[in-house]
């Protein structure tokens, strides 16, 4: 029996999942759209990855990382649930372990992580509003009426993308109608969102940063190669984009789940879980607690948001 | 017969009610903070005001709503100073009667000018009671910052959780029925020894981290989602410096002294912009192995004070983060990002 680890990544807009060897190889890997739904998408992916797995592996280890880590972490039975930025950083270096400088552009998140020899030295994440991330990208494209996939390759093509307010995406969106009523090209239309995005990160996040090389980049937005140049010309450095660079959350956390291995045996089996949350504001005194109760198999796992125990008997 | 509603900040409704009970028969509100309050102060607030802003106009429309007819408000040294005037015309405008007082303008204390509004307020005020309970206010005030002190460096190495949050809520409970100097400075005593007894764990190595930034974010829980708390949680102690004793009694002769000492900054910068940066200069200095920035989002001063902090704190290697806090409510994203950096703040120091 050889022995597997499962990690899995549930951002706002994809859910990721790798499961690994003992040698960080990875031997299964599936990117789905998360569409508001994390625990449906978590079993749906689960279930992919399960039918990649031969079996003559047992699951050892099973981490959980994204914004949704904590729900999925309570589904899935396990207690390395991490964060994103641990997370990326530990996947990323066992892949690379020169890395100075990780951007990452995900969905509601962008972050810069630091490193120096395999060690975060200094990161930063994008505060209050979700400016300059994919689903900004993604509800664009969907406006302009064009395939997300197909966003990159059109950026390319063009040789004079417009010039974008690259503050704040309700600045950003206006000027894009406007551009757009006024008869500029798609093609240039979509080429300046692209480097919108690359100075939007680069203000907000990158701000007071001293970017040094090699530089990675990853997160969903990674795959857009218009994102990429733009990130090349602006930078003046040359940016490495692993094949997997969707994907590296996910392993970072897998790799981190090895570290907790015992003696339990996970299963692939969750897809008959039955997992509800049941939303309530609590009235026993004047704090009015939002209360979110979480129900696995019809019994009372956990409860978030509570300040007193008086919010869960209610 | 009138009432009195003014704003929340922190436990200091305990101190205040105190002296407002011993000074006059007028009926005071408890001032909260909860979801219904900063629903209702954000929907009557304008978008890109601060948010302090918006808590304390929730919670002064839950004192209007019960029955107050006089509020109270305390002005800042930045643009909060003009916020008791405008929240007067909003909620003027929404039709509610009553007639507000700003005691504290532009950041100055004057004495005079609140004992005057004071005695407006209520003719029936004597000056020897407000001086003898303000000096008993005032003291609890530090007596209940000096206790906030400890358990800040203390809280996240209790061997029970929850311990230090019991003992303190007794203790404020018993504060706000004292009797007078003396019981007070005797409750103080004993509920330090108590504060000492508490049982902790705490490492020889352990990492230390400074909390500045803006002052109502600061020190409203309700308004930086306990980030105390969240800090603590890892095993953290926390120094923070902003508190009432310190804006009221200290500040104005140590700006004079910092703007002495840091010779690049010329200028007070508004608010507590100044004493922010020198603090992260104090911090570097003393070892600390991170710093904690936390501001509502468009706070001027702290805006501008933001790029010194980060090159003090560059100089020194120490890490910074900067939080911006609006009325959200979810606490999700920023538990990630404390998270991220007490990793961060780990590694660095096994290194």
């Amino acid at each position: 029996m050889k022995k597997c680890y499962l990690g899995v990544d549930i951002g706002s807009i994809s859910t990721k999942g790798v499961v690994i060897d003992d040698n960080n190889n990875i031997i299964a890997k599936e990117y789905i759209w998360t569409e508001g739904n994390p625990v449906g998408a978590v079993k749906k992916l689960v279930g992919i990855l399960k039918s990649q797995v031969s079996d003559e592996y047992i699951l050892k280890g099973i981490g959980t990382t994204g914004s949704a880590r904590k729900l999925i972490g309570l589904m899935l039975g396990t207690d390395v649930v991490k964060n994103e930025i641990t997370a990326h950083a530990v996947g990323t270096t066992s892949l690379y372990p020169s890395v100075r400088t990780i951007l990452e552009i995900g969905g509601q998140d962008s972050k810069i992580i630091m490193l120096n020899n395999g060690i975060i030295t200094d990161y930063a994440m994008n505060t209050l509003c979700a400016a300059g991330t994919g689903a900004f990208l993604s509800s664009q494209a969907k406006r302009i009426g064009v395939d997300i996939n197909e966003f990159g390759d059109m950026a390319l093509d063009s040789n004079n993308p417009v010039k974008i307010a690259a503050r704040c995406t309700v600045f950003a969106e206006s000027d894009l109608i406007h551009k757009a009523q006024s008869g500029y090209e798609i093609k240039d239309i979509v080429a300046g969102l692209c480097r919108s995005i690359v100075l939007n990160y680069l203000n907000n996040v990158g701000k007071g940063k001293r970017i040094k090389g090699p530089i990675i980049f990853q997160g969903g937005v990674s795959k857009n190669k218009g994102v990429v140049k733009y990130f090349k010309e602006v930078l003046g450095e040359d940016i490495i984009v692993d094949e997997n660079s969707h994907l590296l959350g996910a392993l970072g956390i897998a790799i981190i789940s090895k570290k907790y291995e015992s003696d339990k045996v996970y299963s692939f089996d969750v897809s008959d879980i039955s997992f509800i949350t049941k939303g309530h504001e609590c009235s026993g005194c004047s704090n009015n607690c939002e209360v979110l109760k979480i129900y696995k198999n019809d019994e009372m796992i956990d409860a978030w948001g509570n300040r007193c125990p008086r919010g869960v008997n209610s | 017969m009138h009432t009195i509603a003014f704003p929340k900040l922190a436990d200091y409704d305990i101190p205040a009610m105190y002296l407002f009970r011993h000074i006059t028969d007028y009926k005071i509100i408890k001032p909260i903070i909860n979801l219904n309050t900063m629903e209702t102060g954000s929907k009557h607030s304008p978008d890109f005001v601060c948010a302090p802003f918006k808590y304390t106009l929730g919670s002064l429309i839950n004192g209007l709503e019960n029955g107050a007819d006089i509020l109270l408000q305390f002005g800042g040294g930045c643009r909060y100073g003009y916020y008791a005037s405008l929240q007067e015309e909003i909620l003027k405008n929404l039709g509610y009667k009553f007639k507000m007082y700003n005691l504290v303008t532009a950041g100055h204390t004057d004495i005079k000018r609140i004992y005057r509004l004071i005695k407006e307020i209520d003719p029936s005020i004597k000056l020897r009671r407000v001086f003898r309970y303000g000096v008993i206010a005032l003291t609890m005030v530090k007596y209940m910052d000096n206790i906030d002190d400890y358990i800040r460096e203390n809280i996240g190495f209790e061997c029970e959780r929850g311990s230090f949050i019991k003992l303190k809520k007794k203790m404020l409970n018993d504060f706000s029925k004292c009797r007078g100097l003396f019981h007070l400075r005797r409750l103080y005593r004993k509920y330090k020894k108590e504060f000492k007894k508490i049982e902790i764990d705490k490492p020889k190595d352990y990492i230390k981290v400074g909390l500045i930034g803006e002052l109502y974010t600061l020190m409203e829980d309700n308004a930086n989602y306990e980030i105390e708390y969240e800090l603590a949680k890892h095993g953290i102690a926390i120094k923070r410096f902003t508190n009432v004793t310190y804006l009221l009694l200290k500040k104005r002769k140590k700006v004079r002294k910092y703007l002495k000492k840091m010779k690049n900054i010329k200028y007070r910068l508004g608010a507590d912009a100044l004493d922010n940066i020198y603090h992260t200069e104090y911090l570097c200095k003393k070892g600390y192995d991170g710093i904690v920035h936390i501001k509502s989002s468009f706070c001027t001063p702290e805006i501008g004070a933001m790029p010194l902090i980060n090159k003090v704190a560059k100089d020194y290697d120490v890490p910074v983060i900067f939080f911006s806090f609006d009325t959200n409510t979810s606490k999700v994203g920023v538990e990630t990002r404390i998270e991220a950096f007490v990793d961060m703040l780990k590694m660095k120091k096994e290194m």
